[in-house]
């Protein structure tokens, strides 16, 4: 075996710039695909986090899947009825605190009563609509990242004040108020109320920013007509990737529309799968590359070394051995690109990582950057892999020499 | 009765394609331990072809061709390596040496190769062979800081390096003035007389030939004649 490296590292290094070019290749390869796993990672999850605590993990809604079959189409087969009024039943879910108690006694979590109400606030002369989020304070902060997301004043302010709102900072200035002013809140179906501003809020999430307020869950349940019934029950769980089977579990309790962070954002979730099936085809087009500079650098090398490989033949050399040499050869090309590439993808990701920039739509300065040790292996891997298989065809080529075609030829 | 080193039974070979070539035909002889064996011929007769098939570096595609008695044309690839490398040495008329080698590298080759023996006993034999061959100063250069005669030279210490039964040499001394000729046709007369290994070489240069125990000469493929060399060679029937 020694023989074998002795002969494969002496023409590897018998041609340095060649080898160089190889390793340089391999390394490029594997830098760059460690870079964008990277970045394209580190980008997916950032994302996802900021759903993800933007928001409860499972929504409990006062819906329904189905919509609800009508009497006279469930008793009624063989007559016809025409312009029939369909059964309406009052929005909202009923018996909330024995729902809520249930819940807690399994989920691994928090869970909270809210209404949620679409509403205009008129404030100045200016008149926006907004989404307003009744909550429960003290539950409210284990079941969101409002509490930490406050700006100014606290999420324990809006006991402070009879009808209290905290609004959006972005919504606060499209608004021109500040803590302590008062507006007017009105909705289509429950009663119009003043609201003085007793707190600003800042997500980090344009959406939320300019079309959030908060109120008292009493204060929303009179805003929106429906005294002591809520819309929603937001639940927190401890384990965010289990969300979707905890969903689905509580809506085969207690029957109301429970929807997962996961199924909320089930379209950019999809999408994520088609980018990462495109990161997937660039970084191995990218690996595909490199190993076409390890297949032409071996290719020449055996054909430099057709001379050398008839004489190691005719001395007794197995094909077996020669077609190593030439492997071993990829090897070290592939080996040493690996361990450059992987030095190369951590300074590209540390660079890349401290570009600045300014979204007007998150808080964002940096590209997040995901550091996963499985980026390097997997690149490494393939860049490891390709190399051998670049290697192998000139090698297998170079073992059918047949000592005497060359000998011959050169008599 | 002596097994023969090697032995030719009704070998020849044939290159067939678009036109049918026969390179040697109906060969039939015996290599015996001790023989200086020279084979010559006009350019083009086939001698390298015989060679080529004697060193199993060629199969023949009629007849047969034994190695230590063994038969060897069913042989596969492998097989065939293992017995060049075990008990035939080349010499080429280019040296064929690995150019990246020392000349003591290029020696260690086969003996690495065959791996019998440990890495010092290795070393030793390789410089031995090459301080016999008047190589002692030599050992750590590369083919192409040495004379062709010294080239040829560390290609006989590479051939004889595995301690094989036969030398099979093709126009050795080709490339050589006549001084670096004499040195290695004297080397291969002492491989004979001192090691009593077999040597067999082609040469068109009747000189050399004549130093050979026994001269086959080849036309047209054939054997022609083969005799001892009192200059009254016995013609064989073909």
């Amino acid at each position: 075996m020694t023989l074998v490296i002795d002969i494969a590292w002496t023409h590897v290094t018998a041609r340095l710039r060649q080898t160089f070019v190889g390793i340089f290749g391999v390394a490029t390869g594997i830098g760059f695909s460690v870079m964008m796993a990277g970045l394209m990672e580190g980008s997916q999850n950032d994302f996802i986090r900021q759903l993800v605590d933007s928001m409860p993990h499972i929504a409990v809604t006062d819906e329904q899947r189905r919509a609800p079959i009508q009497p006279a189409t469930e008793q009624f087969d063989a007559v016809e009825f025409r312009s029939l009024s369909t059964e309406t039943e009052r929005r909202g879910i009923k018996n909330p605190l024995a729902l809520i108690e249930a819940l807690e006694s399994w989920i691994p979590g928090a869970v909270a009563p809210s209404v949620t109400t679409k509403a205009l606030i008129h404030s100045g002369g200016r008149d926006l609509a907004v989404t307003v989020i009744g909550i429960d304070p003290k539950r409210e902060a284990r079941v969101s990242k409002l509490e930490s997301q406050m700006k100014e004043g606290q999420l324990s302010s809006l006991f402070k004040a009879s009808n209290a709102i905290i609004l959006g900072d972005g919504l606060a200035q499209k608004l021109g108020v500040t803590v302590g002013a008062t507006l007017s809140l009105a909705t289509t179906t429950g009663t119009p109320v003043f609201a003085r501003v007793v707190g600003l809020s800042h997500a980090g999430n344009r959406m939320t920013d300019d079309n959030q307020a908060v109120v008292l869950l009493k204060t929303a349940q009179i805003l929106d007509g429906r005294t002591a019934l809520i819309n929603e029950i937001r639940i927190r769980v401890d384990d965010v990737m289990a969300a979707e089977e905890i969903a689905n579990r509580v809506e085969r309790q207690i029957s109301y529309k429970s929807t997962s962070w996961q199924e909320s954002h089930q379209d950019i979730l999809s999408a994520f799968q088609i980018r990462n099936a495109i990161m997937v085809m660039v970084v191995g087009a990218i690996l595909l590359v490199a190993s076409f500079g390890t297949y032409n650098i071996i290719s020449t090398i055996t054909h430099e070394k057709t001379h050398d490989i008839a004489i190691m033949k005719s001395v007794g050399l197995r094909a077996a051995t020669v077609r190593s040499i030439f492997v071993l050869e990829a090897a070290f090309i592939g080996g040493a690109g690996t361990i450059i590439g992987w030095i190369l993808g951590y300074l590209l990701c540390f660079f890349v990582g401290m570009i600045e920039f300014r979204s007007g739509f998150t808080d964002m300065t940096h590209l997040p950057i995901l550091y996963a040790p499985k980026h390097y292996a997997v690149a490494g891997g393939v860049g490891m892999l390709s190399s051998l298989i670049a290697g192998y065809f000139p090698a297998r080529k170079a073992a059918r020499v047949q000592p005497v075609d060359i000998i011959r030829g050169a008599s | 009765m002596t097994t023969p080193l090697i032995e030719a039974r009704k070998a020849g070979r044939i290159l067939r394609g678009e036109i049918t070539t026969t390179l040697v035909t109906d060969i039939s002889l015996s290599v015996m331990p001790g023989e200086f064996v020279s084979i010559t011929g006009p350019s083009g007769s086939g001698k390298s072809s015989l060679l080529y098939l004697l060193g199993l570096l060629d199969i023949p595609t009629e007849g047969e061709v034994l190695v230590g008695g063994e038969a060897t044309r069913a042989l596969d690839e492998n097989h065939r390596a293992d017995l060049r490398l075990a008990m035939l040495g080349f010499v080429f008329q280019f040296h064929f040496l690995l150019p990246e080698f020392s000349a003591l590298d290029n020696v260690l080759l086969p003996m690495r190769a065959l791996g019998r023996m440990k890495d010092a006993q290795m070393r030793n034999r390789a410089t031995d062979l090459l301080t016999t061959l008047g190589l002692a100063d030599h050992l750590w250069k590369r083919p192409d800081q040495l004379s062709g005669g010294q080239r040829q030279r560390v290609a006989i210490a590479r051939a004889l390096a595995n301690q094989p039964s036969v030398i099979l040499a093709d126009e050795p001394t080709g490339n050589l003035d006549t001084v670096a000729s004499a040195q290695v046709v004297s080397i291969l007369r002492r491989i004979v007389d001192e090691e009593k290994k077999a040597v067999v070489i082609v040469t068109h240069d009747p000189g050399l030939a004549a130093k050979a125990d026994r001269q086959i000469q080849i036309i047209d493929g054939r054997i022609a004649s083969d005799g001892l060399s009192a200059n009254q060679p016995a013609t064989v029937a073909s």
